[in-house]
């Protein structure tokens, strides 16, 4: 519709953008399709009988579909465990960092103290720290702690990330000051002003700091591997990996596995996308 | 100087102090309101990161089992940590790993963005596909690149073979086991990446673009005098932050490949996770760290000294 439009009235810069402009959808495509492909792959792989997983040519569209890998899969493996472990961490550690990380953060950005902004440059090279450095070291005192094998060592080692007080400073620099004074006229408690003026005033910030850390615990996998050893603290992520025998391997559950793994973060990027890319975007610029 | 109204006003014991004295209640209290705000985050991240660092660099002179008191063994496990053929077999595939990451990465999150930064229809949508791989779960991720690897009925080989190229054997070679690695993690990380080249292009002015324009330029020309010069800052964040990111590289690796064939992808993460959680060589296993730690920290500091440089020009 849109050429023949055009080829009535052949402005030569009309022709060159509409040119690049489908040129430049055809190269978007052909690139979304090719970072899509490995999606494409675990749902078709998902719902196949394990001998039709790997054929030649690939059946990308599989010829006898198997919804019920989507049901056989939860009495297959204790799925059911490990969702529940899965969102347990996953929840804990989120709100534990959210709020320890806002509450600082709120001393860092709206309480003058002498050497604040020395205690925070300190903080935030931490940040900086690889914790592959230090997993033993840290493996060594939760040993000792008798904490390995639990949910609290995991926790513990999670919650309290710099990044969190970060990420809610840089956003509490943006709120007046002016606010705090006019609350602090009116009598309201440094606590107060936090939980009643600032934290509200917050929200895509906390969703950002949320969503980024609810993802971040969902997805690990070194953690869960090296401090819960016993399978009824296994997160998702473990479990998966459970489908690979010693010698032999269930291709297609454990396709069906990562669909299950990916579909709750897929549905919570989908709502906060936004949140996600703000959040990173405030990162980046911590240099 | 805002402190000074901190109290209600009017409130007569308050006024009725000398001044000097109230300002320092005042910054006593300020400390103390101020530090504990920050203090359950600190105490948190003092016990389970700050601790758990400095013993990492007092074990690596040391050689403990765990149980026995750590004996004092000076450079020893420095000495050994260059003579064995494992960590340095290690430390040679992490520097190879970064060889192939950090630019392709940059150059696809780069290339993303570019075409990304348009006010068109559809362009949320790319941008969502372009990061959703990095934030899908990293075993799923593993899992289905061995399975798009696969060396017999892989798509990968498939598609090479319509080019009539005979595909390797990607993660069961000890040659294209790394380059298997690196395509995903390449894949998986790009997204990211490309959100922090997108926030940069943004922050070039429109101005320049169009200044460039009228002085009739054409688009290569703008590209290379304005948004090279423009991005500069912003690349060089990058580099530094996808250079340590492939220092740090275990997670993926692990589940891929668990560092094989052979040795073939053994990392220094992965050695530091075998010697120290496995074998519990505790002293031995610090000293890798202590070398991690180190490749970190000079990026670190060179991204610090860089953008210090930046700042007082």
């Amino acid at each position: 519709m849109t050429t023949t439009a055009l080829e009535r009235r052949p402005t030569p810069r009309h022709v060159r953008r509409v040119i690049g402009r489908t040129l430049l959808y055809v190269l978007l495509i052909l690139a979304a399709a090719a970072i899509l492909l490995p999606f494409a792959w675990m749902v078709s792989a998902g719902l196949k009988r394990n001998n039709d997983v790997f054929t030649i040519p690939v059946q990308w569209i599989p010829h006898n579909v198997q919804w019920r890998n989507f049901v056989d899969i939860w009495s297959q493996i204790p799925m059911t465990t490990y969702l529940r472990n899965t969102v347990f961490l996953s929840t804990v550690i989120t709100s534990l960092q959210v709020l320890t990380g806002s509450f600082a953060a709120y001393g860092f950005a709206k309480v003058r103290f002498r050497g604040r902004d020395t205690l925070f440059v300190l903080y935030i090279a931490t940040i900086a720290l690889p914790w592959q450095a230090y997993m033993v070291p840290q493996y060594i005192m939760m040993v000792k702690a008798g904490l390995t094998g639990t949910f609290l060592s995991l926790i513990l080692i999670q919650a309290f990330g710099a990044f969190g007080v970060f990420l809610m400073r840089q956003y509490y620099l943006t709120i007046p000051d002016e606010l705090c004074e006019a609350a602090r006229l009116d009598g309201l408690s440094e606590y107060g002003i936090w939980a009643r003026i600032i934290l509200p005033l917050s929200k895509p910030a906390l969703a950002s700091l949320a969503l980024l850390t609810f993802v971040n615990t969902w997805n690990d996998y070194m953690g869960p591997f090296i401090y819960l050893t016993d399978n009824d603290h296994w997160t998702i992520q473990l479990g998966l990996q459970s489908f690979i025998g010693e010698f032999n391997a269930d291709y297609a559950m454990m396709m069906t596995g990562s669909v299950l793994s990916v579909i709750p973060i897929l549905v919570i990027f989908l709502f906060g996308q936004r949140y996600f890319i703000r959040g990173i975007a405030t990162s980046g610029m911590k240099g | 100087m805002t402190d000074l109204i901190t109290a209600p006003p009017g409130s007569p014991s308050v006024l009725a102090r000398p001044k000097p004295r109230r300002r320092r209640s005042h910054g006593w209290r300020n400390a103390l309101i101020g530090w504990s705000f920050i203090l359950p985050n600190l105490i948190g991240f003092v016990a389970i990161t700050l601790v758990p660092v400095i013993a990492m660099f007092a074990l690596s002179f040391t050689s403990w089992d765990g149980y026995n008191p750590p004996s004092w063994v000076g450079l020893k496990n420095f000495r050994r940590l260059f003579q064995d053929d494992a960590s340095m077999t290690a430390l040679r595939n992490t520097v190879y790993y970064a060889v192939g990451y950090v630019p392709l990465t940059m150059l696809a999150a780069l290339g993303l963005a570019l075409l990304l930064n348009r006010k068109m229809r559809g362009v949320a949508f790319f941008r969502a596909v372009a990061f959703f791989p990095y934030i899908t779960s990293l075993v799923a991720v593993a899992i289905v690149w061995n399975m798009l690897f696969n060396p017999q009925f892989g798509p990968v080989n498939q598609f090479l073979g319509w080019f009539g190229v005979h595909g390797p054997g990607w993660t069961t070679s000890t040659t294209w086991a790394m380059p298997a690695v690196i395509v995903t993690s390449v894949w998986r990380d790009m997204g990211y990446y490309m959100i922090l080249f997108l926030a940069g292009l943004q922050a070039i002015p429109k101005e320049l673009y169009e200044a460039a324009e009228v002085d009739g330029t054409n688009a290569w020309q703008r590209f290379r005098a304005v948004t090279v010069p423009g991005l500069r800052p912003t690349t060089f964040l990058v580099l530094i932050l996808l250079t340590v990111q492939a220092f740090k590289v275990f997670d993926l690796i692990f589940v891929m490949t668990q560092g094989g064939p052979g040795e073939a992808t053994l990392v220094l993460a992965q050695q530091i996770y075998q010697t120290g959680i496995v074998d519990g060589e505790y002293g031995y296993a610090s000293a890798i760290s202590v070398l991690l730690f180190s490749l970190v920290l000079v990026l670190t500091l060179v991204q610090f000294w860089f953008n210090g440089r930046r700042e007082r020009k």
